[in-house]
Order: C-alpha cells, then structure tokens, then sequence
C-alpha cells in the first residue's frame, strides 16, 4: 500500500482519504487493508473522501461500490463524501448510480449521521 | 482511418507509454493538463479525461499494454488521443460498443461508456492485429 491513501480512526469511523494518483493496484490493495481494519477496529461506518479525486471511472467506481458491500458485511455504513459535482455528472452518464452506498455532502454530516446510526 | 478533425499528418504534441496502472494515471493527468491549459470547463474536461482512463485502462488489461499519442488539429479546434495496443484485438467491435459486454468480468459500461463521454469517437481493431481508438473532445 503506498503512501498516496491515509486512513485514520474518526469516532467510530474509519476515514479513507483517497488520492487523485490512486493507481487501480493501489486502490484493489485498499479493500483488504481496509476490511482488516473494520473488523480490528470494531467500527461503525467507514467514510471515504474523494474530494481529491479529478475522475471517478468505471474501474474504481465499482472498486467503491465493493467497498461499501465488504463494509456492509462486516457491519459498518459506508460513506462517501466529497464527490465532485462533475464526477457524479459523469458516473450518472456512465450508468453507475452505486446504489448501495450512502453520500454526504460534508465528513460532519457523514459522522453526525453515524452518531445516530 | 477517416480524419474529421484534420490531425492526420501533424506530430503529437505528447506520447505516452501504457505498461502499468502508473500510467493511466499519467495519461489522463497529461490530458486534464492540456485541456485546463486551454480553458475547457472542468465538466468537460472530467467528461473527457474519463473516456480516456477507460480506454488507457482497456489497453494495459486487454491488449498488455500500449501507446498514446495527443493531437491538436491544424485550427485547435479538437485534441484528438488515440491510444493503440499490439493485443488480440476486437473480433466485433460493434459488440463490444453494446452497453454491458464485457469479456473481462466488468461492468460493460468501459467503451460504451468512453464514447458517450467523446465528442469523436472510434475504434479500429481485428482479431490479432491490436486495436486503436481515437477519441476526441472540441476545445
């Protein structure tokens, strides 16, 4: 796992900040460091950032959309925060609406929804 | 291959070698960087330079990597990225077009979906020949 995604314990969330030179490697080799995580760490929800992300293609979309179904297995939400307008102009275009995953405009709302959760 | 943009003949302004996922990023870092440059709007830009991580992606996945050359034509109207692999090319390029074909287990949406976000688009492929697209956005 290189340097280039950071994740750090938030309350009861795991926040994953992904970079916009994230390679398709990398990013396949974030779900296992990350399903250990959750399952180590007992968390609530995780909280993907991808604020820094230019471009959401297919390929990592659907690496974000099995996240947020590993997450879901071993009992945590998964939120995704900081899409760009742009980028979910484009997934829409692409056909991917991700479903499953739940967005919040801000990481303050992701947690307080989480406080609740 | 027609030439409606009118880049045939003229020299790539930047090349780009498609061997791994490193590259991808590269190449659609050096494409977001032209267009910024030319002051395209970030929607189009993001529109364009996500056609173009698809295409660079299918390259290095199914045809074991490639090469991408950027154009801008004589009156610097259109960038035109054509990206070409030596794999084993498309047997039906008209199938693979169709929204959710896939060969490799993905979504299908990869060169559907790259056309889609284009203005110009194109592929030129025969079974064990390699394949080319050109895929062009109008600045």
């Amino acid at each position: 796992m290189s340097g280039v995604t950071s994740i750090n314990l938030v309350e009861n969330a795991l926040l994953v900040s992904i970079q916009d030179d994230v390679t398709d490697t990398e990013i396949v080799a974030l779900q296992e460091t990350l399903s250990n995580r959750i399952a180590k760490e007992r968390v609530k929800g995780v909280i993907l950032d991808i604020s820094s992300l230019e471009i959401v293609d297919t390929f990592v979309g659907r690496v974000i959309a099995q996240l947020a179904g590993i997450s879901r297995l071993l009992a945590a939400e998964t939120y995704v925060v900081g899409m760009r307008p742009a980028v979910a102009v484009t997934l829409v275009e692409l056909g991917m609406y991700l479903p499953d995953i739940r967005t919040a405009l801000s990481l303050t709302h992701a947690l307080s929804q989480l406080r609740r959760a | 291959m027609p030439d409606p943009e009118g880049t045939s003949g003229r020299a790539a302004i930047a090349e780009i070698t498609l061997a791994t996922s490193r590259d991808v990023v590269a190449a659609r870092q050096a494409v977001a960087r032209i267009l910024k440059e030319r002051g395209l709007s970030v929607m189009r830009i993001t529109r364009f330079v996500t056609a173009v991580s698809e295409i660079a992606r299918n390259a290095i996945v199914h045809g074991g990597g490639g090469q991408i050359s950027i154009y801008l034509d004589t009156r610097k109207e259109y960038l035109r990225v054509e990206c070409r692999d030596e794999g084993p090319g498309i047997e039906d390029v008209t199938l693979a077009m169709t929204e959710g074909y896939t060969t490799a287990g993905g979504l299908g949406r990869g060169l559907g979906g790259a056309k889609r976000l284009s203005h110009g688009f194109e592929v030129r492929s025969a079974p064990g020949k390699g394949t080319t697209v050109s895929m062009s956005v109008k600045l």
